[in-house]
């Protein structure tokens, strides 16, 4: 039997910590990418494309994320493609991300006043110029509270990709737990490995709430 | 290769799927109750409580909001026994959806206390109200008024997050699609249906929360 001292349990912990950020780090992006075609479908002129991104969104916020990646993880195998944990984890976490970000930024680009529109028309640009040069910086800017308030519910909910096998933090910790029989102090840990990650950014968020409150 | 997609079992196990629903309501009505009921203590307690009191809620509420709910879950029903408190797994789930949902609520409830205007409670004070009778008469209806469509979307939040407490064995939606698919060999099938079956709960949900607040509060909700 292998004996875990305290310092080996933080430092798997630890190591294990990295597929999180990664995790993280990718489906924010993938989702931040998607997320802005959901966009594009949500404010565009015709009215049915408007209605499919309406029912994207609705579907995978009206859904538990866990059943979309057990969708993704054995859905994907379907159609051909051969999947793992991670492409799994990654692809469900990006299009669970694009929803909600391409909601949160919808928010912002109905909170410009019809003017700003009106104003890069009379200048000669066509819609995606509009779009590109002076609607989208400006969602953007007023929805940066929300899209990292966000990211932090994206990182919490990495912890779910576990479930379907992806060894990141949470399930390093069920194996742990399974050789130490140290719930309280490994759960403890992980929770405080995650506390750190988050609460910066929480309060990261709350500042720029604030600031856009003057 | 393709692959036929088979819900030939779907006759056989719409049972054990209502079962699972059924629970599944069961935690979130019981979650929606005592989480509210706490946030409503908590707020309270956050705006006009002792100083380590307010010190120890908003320590709790920073704690639940920057962790994921499958750890304080885990850290619950794995790690609570060894101080002596073992729960049975519904239990375990109750206790940690109401105190996950009650670090979101309490925010919310105290944006609504704060809402409401410093007159109404001085009107009321004029009026010889007791403390007490002030806030429970006063404050707390026109508060949740404000805060009910926030309120209404935290509650449907919570009840999709409820899925992984199948993860402790309560036999709840996900539970009942787990054995379902391991019986019957179709995984994707079942997961999604039973994600269907979720779809309808958040919407009847959200529909029976609109209607009911609009009745109860007359709150504005769309």
């Amino acid at each position: 039997m292998i004996e875990f001292t305290f310092w080996d349990i933080v430092r798997n912990l630890l190591l294990a910590a990295r597929w999180t950020v990664l995790l993280s780090l990718a489906a924010f992006i993938g989702g931040a990418l998607v997320g802005l075609v959901v966009l594009f479908f949500r404010i565009a002129k015709t009215k049915w494309s408007r209605r499919i991104a309406s029912g994207y969104i609705a579907l995978f916020q009206g859904t538990p994320l866990l059943m979309q990646l057990f969708l993704m993880f054995f859905g994907l195998p379907m159609l051909g493609l051969r999947i793992e944990p991670w492409t799994a984890a990654a692809l469900g976490l990006t299009f669970f991300a694009s929803a909600y970000l391409a909601e949160i930024w919808r928010g912002g680009v109905d909170a410009l006043p019809r003017g700003q529109w009106d104003a890069g028309a009379s200048l000669g640009l066509h819609y995606l110029q509009e779009l590109r040069l002076i609607i989208l910086p400006q969602a953007f800017a007023i929805t940066r509270a929300p899209t990292v308030g966000f990211l932090v519910q994206l990182i919490k909910s990495t912890a779910l990709t576990s479930i379907i096998g992806f060894e990141e933090l949470v399930r390093t910790s069920n194996a742990i737990n399974n050789a130490t029989f140290e719930p309280f102090k490994v759960y403890g840990l992980v929770a405080l490995i995650f506390f750190v990650m988050c609460f910066p950014l929480t309060q990261y968020a709350r500042r720029l709430e604030r600031a856009a409150a003057h | 290769m393709g692959y036929s997609l088979d819900f030939g079992w779907l006759a056989g196990a719409v049972g054990a799927i209502a079962r699972g629903a059924a629970t599944t309501i069961l935690l979130i009505a019981v979650t929606t109750l005592a989480g509210t009921f706490l946030s409503i203590l908590g707020a309270a307690g956050k705006r006009n409580g002792p100083k380590p009191l307010r010190l120890a809620i908003a320590t709790y509420v920073e704690v639940m909001r920057n962790t994921p709910f499958l750890v304080q879950l885990f850290f619950i029903f794995f790690g609570l026994p060894s101080l002596g408190v073992r729960l049975d797994p519904t239990l375990a789930a109750m206790l940690a959806m109401t105190l996950n949902m009650a670090a979101y609520t309490i925010e919310i409830v105290g944006a609504g206390l704060d809402a409401v205007p410093r007159g109404q409670t001085e009107a009321a004070l004029a009026l010889g109200l007791r403390p007490r009778q002030l806030f429970i008469k006063i404050v707390l209806p026109q508060a949740l008024k404000v805060i009910y469509p926030a309120l209404t979307s935290q509650i449907v939040i919570m009840m999709l997050e409820s899925a992984v407490v199948s993860q402790i064995a309560v036999r709840e939606l996900t539970y009942e699609a787990d054995m379902l698919q391991a019986r019957t060999f179709r995984a994707f099938e079942t997961y999604f249906v039973v994600t269907m079956v979720y779809l309808g709960l958040s919407m009847g949900l959200r529909r029976l929360l609109v209607g009911g607040g609009r009745r109860v509060l007359g709150a504005g909700v769309s």
